[in-house]
C-alpha cells in the first residue's frame, strides 16, 4: 500500500506547483516510447491526457465503453469553463477563483490542488482557443464572458450552451491526431471491468469488448483512471444512461481510498421529473440564472394555476427575498435547498410524482421585455429549444418549470497532489477523483479541473511515477493476470445465472435511486440513512438472487453490461450512506437536517470535521475510515454567507 | 397509447436479418421515443427474450449516439431533432412504427439497430484536428477572430457525428459530416494554415471507406438534427 500522505509542497502557495514541477523527474523523448500508459475513459480528462502524453511520445493504450471517444458525458456539459484571465477588469485574480472554489467547496478541499486549478484555468483557455474550439465573441474579434453561480465576476468563457460539446471535441480531435501517429492505441465499446495489480502496482486492466463479450487483459506501467461521477447511482440524473462506476468500484475494491462519497451536486435547473418510467432528467444550464428570475406562487391555492395568470404580488421571488446580494445567482447546493424548501411547503408547481408537485418557475419575462426576445434567443435559443423539444412548452412565453437532479460527484477516489490513488502506478483524473470541489462545485469549474488534470498536471505527475520506477517484463500468463481474468469471468457467470432470476437490471435500479434519493440526496438524517443501509442490504442479497439476464454472455448484450453497472452501484450507495452517516455536520451539499442553522443554512464543524473522509475497502467488516485532515494556511474558513 | 413496432433483428455483421413485430400498451404520451423502446425491452426481459439492442447515452440530444431509422427517416420526422428526443406525443395512438438501422456500407449493423460508424472517427484521424500540442498555444486573445466567423465556426461546429446525412443520402455520402469539420476550422485563423492538406487528407480518407460523392439531393441538410448547412460542403469543395 502507497502511503496515505498527500505529499503537498510546502512554501508560499504560488510557488508550490513551480517548485513540484521543478522536482518531478523527466524522461528524455527518445526513452518515453519505452513506456506503456493505459488510460480508462476519453471524456475531457481521459481525451486530454491520452493526447498530451502520446504527442510526448508515450505508448497509450485508451478504451471507452462508446463506439467513439467523442461521445464520453463532457460533451453534454452546457454552461462553460472559468478562467482568471481578467479580461472584463472586473477585479478577478488566481488568487480570487482560488478562493471562490474553497469557499464555493464549504471549505472541504486541500488549498494547493485548487491553487494549482486555479494556476492552471488560463492556460487551458489558450490551449483550446489554439485547437479551435469556437468560444463565444465580442464583435471586437475579443473573447466573450459571462457570471456563473456562485461568484460575482464575469469568468466564465462559453460555446453557446454547448461548452463541453466544444470543449471535448478539441481534445477528441488532440487524441484522433495521436491515434494517427500511432502513439494511441484506441479501443471503443469496450469496458473496464477489473483492475491488475502486480507486486503492490497497478499493471493493467481486464476489459470486455461490448460486441463479442470476449474478455481480455491489458498490461502496462501505470493505469490512469478517467471515468467521471456516480450520479447515475440514483438512477434518475443528468448524467448519460452509460455513467458507471464500476472503474472506480474496482480500484476501491482493488485498495484504493474512496474519498468523501456523500458529497454529491444535486443541480437547481433541471427539468422536473413527469412520470415513473422516466430514464434520466435533462439540466437546464446554470447561465440560465444570470437573466431568468426564480419564483413560486405565494399561496398554495395558485399551483394549479396557469403561471401567467398570477400576479405579480402573488409571486415569491424567493432566492431574491433570501440571498439579496447573489439573488439568483447562489451556489448550487444553496439554490437547490431552497427549491426542495418551497416545494416541502407545498408550494410546487408541475405534475404530481409520488403525490408531490416538484417544480419552481424559471421566469424570462422581464429579460425579454428588457432585451428583446432577438437577444435571449441569441444568448440562450439552444437551450430554449432543448426546453421546448423536452416538455412540449415554448419558454419564450410560459416560465419554465424546474427543479433539482443528481448532476456531479465531488466525491471519488482519494488521491496524493501528483493525482495518484493509495495504489501505486493508479492515477485518477476529472470527476472521477474526490480532489478539488470540496463539499460543493461551483458552475463552470468541471471542464476547467477535467482539462487541468488532462493537459497540464496528470502529464507531468504520470512522468515523474515512470521515471521513478522500475518495471519488470510482465506476459499475459502472470499468475495475477490469470487470476484478474478469472475474476471478471467469474462474476458474469453469476449475473448470468442468477439462482431465481426475475427481475431486470433497471428494477434494481430505479429501486435503489428511490432509496438514495430520499435519504441521501438534499437533506440527510441519521435514522433515514441508516434504514437506507439496511434496504441496500436487502436490495443488494435479492439482486444476487433474482436478476435476470436475457441473452447471451459472448455477445453484445446490454442487459448483461446494465447489470454489472447496477451491481457496483449498490455497493457505493452503501457507502455513500456510511459516509454521509459518519459526518456528523453539514457543509456545501452534505446537508444533515440534524446540523442546520435556524434558518436552513448549512452549519459546519470545523473542529471535529475539517477532513477529508477516505474509506478503505475491508471484505469481511464496515469500511475503514482514514481522515486527511485539512490545513488552512493562506485563508481561513468562514461561515458560507451568500446573502 | 399503444403501438406496434416492426423493428429490425440482426443477429451480428454476418447473419441476415428481418423485421420482427411487437406490441407494446399503456405508453404515457410524455414517454420518450426511447423509453418506450426500454419498455419493450422490459417486456422481452420479462419473455426470457434477448433485448433488442440500439445505441444510446446522453438522451439529451448532443452525444450523438443514437440513431435509428423510423418510418424510413433517420431520427424521425421531426426537424432538427435527434432520436433521443423525439416523445410519443408526437405519434398518434396506434401507429404502426418501422424501427431500422442507418443503411450504408460503411456503417455495416453490428446487432439489431446499432451499426458500426468507426469510419468517422478513421475521417477525422486523418485531418479533422489543429496539429496545436499541449502547452504550445498563444495568449488566448492574441488573434482576434471576427465575431461572424467565430460564430459561423460553431454553427459548423455543433455536428454530432452521428451519421444521419450518410443514412438518408441515396449515395451514402459523408460529404456534410467532413465538410463541417473542414469548414469548422477553416472559418478560424488557428484551423486556416491546414486547410488546404487536411481538405485532401479528409476528403481522400472519405473515399477509402467507401462513402459516396455528393450529388446535391440535399437530404442531408433536412435531416440533420443539428441543422448542419449544406453551404459547408460548397466550401470542401472549393479547398479541395
Amino acid at each position: 500500500m502507497h502511503k496515505f500522505n498527500p505529499y503537498e509542497p510546502t512554501g508560499p502557495l504560488e510557488n508550490r506547483w513551480e517548485k513540484h514541477l521543478f522536482d518531478l523527474a523527466l524522461i528524455a523523448p527518445q526513452n518515453r516510447k519505452k513506456y506503456n500508459i493505459i488510460v480508462i475513459g476519453t471524456g475531457l480528462a481521459g481525451a486530454s491526457l491520452a493526447a498530451t502524453l502520446g504527442e510526448a511520445g508515450y505508448n497509450i493504450k485508451s478504451f471507452c465503453y462508446n463506439d467513439s471517444p467523442r461521445r464520453a458525458h463532457s460533451i453534454a456539459a452546457q454552461g462553460g469553463i472559468n478562467a482568471s484571465k481578467n479580461y472584463q477588469s472586473d477585479g478577478d485574480s488566481t488568487w480570487r477563483l482560488f478562493y471562490d472554489t474553497m469557499k464555493g467547496g464549504d471549505f472541504r478541499a486541500r488549498e494547493s490542488n485548487v491553487y494549482r486549478l486555479a494556476q492552471m484555468s488560463c492556460n487551458i483557455i489558450d490551449q483550446a482557443v489554439a485547437q479551435g474550439v469556437p468560444f463565444a465573441r465580442e464583435y471586437s474579434g475579443y473573447l466573450a464572458n459571462r457570471s456563473f453561480g456562485g461568484t460575482q465576476v464575469s469568468r466564465t468563457f462559453y460555446a453557446r450552451g454547448q461548452t463541453g460539446q466544444q470543449l471535448l471535441l478539441g481534445a477528441y480531435s488532440a487524441m484522433s491526431k495521436e491515434v494517427a501517429s500511432g502513439r494511441i492505441k484506441h479501443y471503443s465499446r469496450s469496458e473496464m471491468l477489473e483492475l491488475v495489480i502486480i507486486n503492490d502496482r497497478a499493471r493493467g486492466v481486464v476489459v470486455r469488448d461490448l460486441v463479442s463479450g470476449e474478455i481480455s487483459a491489458h498490461t502496462a506501467d501505470c493505469v490512469v483512471m478517467c471515468t467521471g461521477g456516480y450520479s447515475n447511482a440514483y438512477y434518475l440524473s443528468t448524467n448519460a444512461k452509460g455513467c458507471n462506476t464500476s472503474a472506480t468500484w474496482r480500484a476501491y475494491k482493488n485498495g484504493a481510498y474512496f474519498a468523501n462519497p456523500s458529497f454529491t451536486q444535486i443541480h437547481p435547473t433541471c427539468i422536473p421529473p413527469t412520470g415513473e418510467n422516466q430514464s434520466k432528467l435533462t439540466l437546464m444550464s446554470e447561465s440560465l440564472r444570470n437573466d431568468g428570475r426564480i419564483w413560486a406562487p405565494k399561496k398554495s391555492s395558485d399551483c394549479e394555476k396557469n403561471p401567467n395568470d398570477i400576479k405579480e404580488e402573488d409571486r415569491d421571488y424567493f432566492l431574491e427575498r433570501m440571498y439579496p446580494a447573489f439573488a439568483n445567482l447562489v451556489p448550487r447546493d444553496v439554490a437547490s435547498r431552497a427549491l426542495k424548501g418551497i416545494c416541502d411547503e407545498g408550494r410546487g408547481i408541475g405534475a404530481k410524482v409520488h403525490n408531490q408537485r416538484l417544480g419552481v418557475y424559471l421566469d424570462f419575462s422581464s429579460v425579454i421585455e428588457k432585451i428583446g426576445i432577438e437577444k435571449v434567443k441569441e444568448k440562450y435559443g439552444n437551450l430554449f429549444d432543448m426546453y421546448e423539444r423536452i416538455t412540449g412548452e415554448n419558454p419564450y412565453q410560459v416560465p419554465m418549470k424546474i427543479y433539482p437532479a443528481p448532476h456531479y460527484t465531488m466525491g471519488g477516489l482519494w488521491v496524493d497532489y501528483n493525482l495518484m490513488t493509495t495504489i501505486k502506478g493508479l492515477f485518477a483524473t476529472g470527476e472521477a477523483n474526490f480532489s478539488d470541489h470540496g463539499a460543493n462545485r461551483l458552475g463552470a469549474s468541471a471542464l476547467m479541473q477535467g482539462l487541468a488534470d488532462g493537459y497540464f498536471i496528470a502529464p507531468k505527475t504520470v512522468a515523474n511515477y515512470l521515471a521513478r520506477n522500475q518495471f519488470e517484463e510482465i506476459d499475459d500468463n502472470h499468475p495475477d493476470v490469470i487470476s484478474a481474468l478469472d475474476s471478471v469471468r467469474a462474476r458474469i457467470d453469476k449475473l448470468m445465472n442468477a439462482p431465481k432470476p426475475k427481475y431486470s437490471p433497471d428494477y434494481f435500479h430505479q429501486k435503489l435511486g428511490r432509496v438514495l434519493w430520499e435519504a441521501c440526496g438534499m437533506a440527510r438524517k441519521k435514522e433515514d440513512l441508516e434504514s437506507a443501509i439496511a434496504e441496500i442490504r436487502k436490495l443488494k442479497s435479492e439482486f444476487w438472487q433474482n436478476i435476470k439476464v436475457t441473452g447471451l454472455e459472448k455477445d453484445f448484450n446490454q442487459t448483461l453490461e446494465k447489470a454489472g453497472r447496477v451491481a457496483d452501484f449498490i455497493e457505493l450507495g452503501h457507502l455513500m450512506c456510511h459516509d454521509a452517516i459518519e459526518r456528523e455536520e453539514s457543509c456545501g451539499a452534505h446537508a444533515r437536517l440534524e446540523y442546520l442553522s435556524g434558518n436552513g443554512e448549512a452549519k459546519r464543524d470545523d473542529e471535529s470535521y475539517s477532513h477529508v473522509s477516505a474509506w478503505e475497502y475491508s471484505e469481511e467488516n464496515e469500511p475503514i475510515l482514514h481522515k486527511e485532515h485539512l490545513h488552512f494556511e493562506f485563508i481561513k474558513p468562514s461561515v458560507r454567507d451568500y446573502k | 397509447m399503444n403501438f406496434i413496432l416492426h423493428i429490425w433483428r440482426q443477429k451480428n455483421a454476418d447473419s441476415k436479418g428481418d423485421f420482427v413485430t411487437y406490441q407494446v400498451s399503456d405508453i404515457d404520451s410524455d414517454t420518450s421515443f426511447l423509453e418506450m423502446l426500454d419498455q419493450l425491452n422490459e417486456q422481452l426481459i420479462e419473455k426470457g427474450e434477448d433485448c433488442v439492442v440500439f445505441d444510446y447515452d446522453c438522451r439529451e440530444g448532443i452525444c450523438g449516439a443514437c440513431s435509428l431509422v423510423i418510418n424510413g427517416y433517420p431520427h424521425g420526422e421531426k426537424n432538427a431533432t435527434s432520436t433521443c428526443q423525439l416523445y410519443m406525443r408526437d405519434y398518434a395512438n396506434q401507429t404502426e412504427l418501422w424501427i431500422e438501422p442507418w443503411r450504408a456500407r460503411s456503417f455495416p449493423v453490428i446487432k439489431d439497430l446499432t451499426v458500426d460508424r468507426s469510419a468517422f472517427d478513421r475521417i477525422i484521424q486523418a485531418g479533422g484536428f489543429i496539429s496545436a500540442s499541449t502547452g504550445s498555444a498563444p495568449e488566448a486573445n492574441s488573434q482576434l477572430v471576427n465575431k461572424d466567423d467565430a460564430d459561423a465556426a460553431f454553427d459548423a461546429a455543433t455536428c454530432i457525428g452521428c451519421g444521419a446525412c450518410v443514412a438518408v443520402c441515396p449515395n451514402a455520402s459523408a460529404s456534410l459530416f467532413v465538410a463541417a469539420k473542414i469548414n469548422h476550422f477553416n472559418l478560424l485563423p488557428q484551423g486556416k494554415v491546414e486547410s488546404k492538406g487536411r481538405t485532401i487528407k479528409m476528403t481522400s480518407q472519405m473515399e477509402q471507406e467507401g462513402f459516396g460523392s455528393c450529388s446535391n439531393h440535399r437530404h442531408c441538410e433536412a435531416v440533420c438534427p443539428q441543422e448542419i448547412s449544406i453551404s459547408n460542403i460548397t466550401v470542401m469543395n472549393s479547398l479541395c
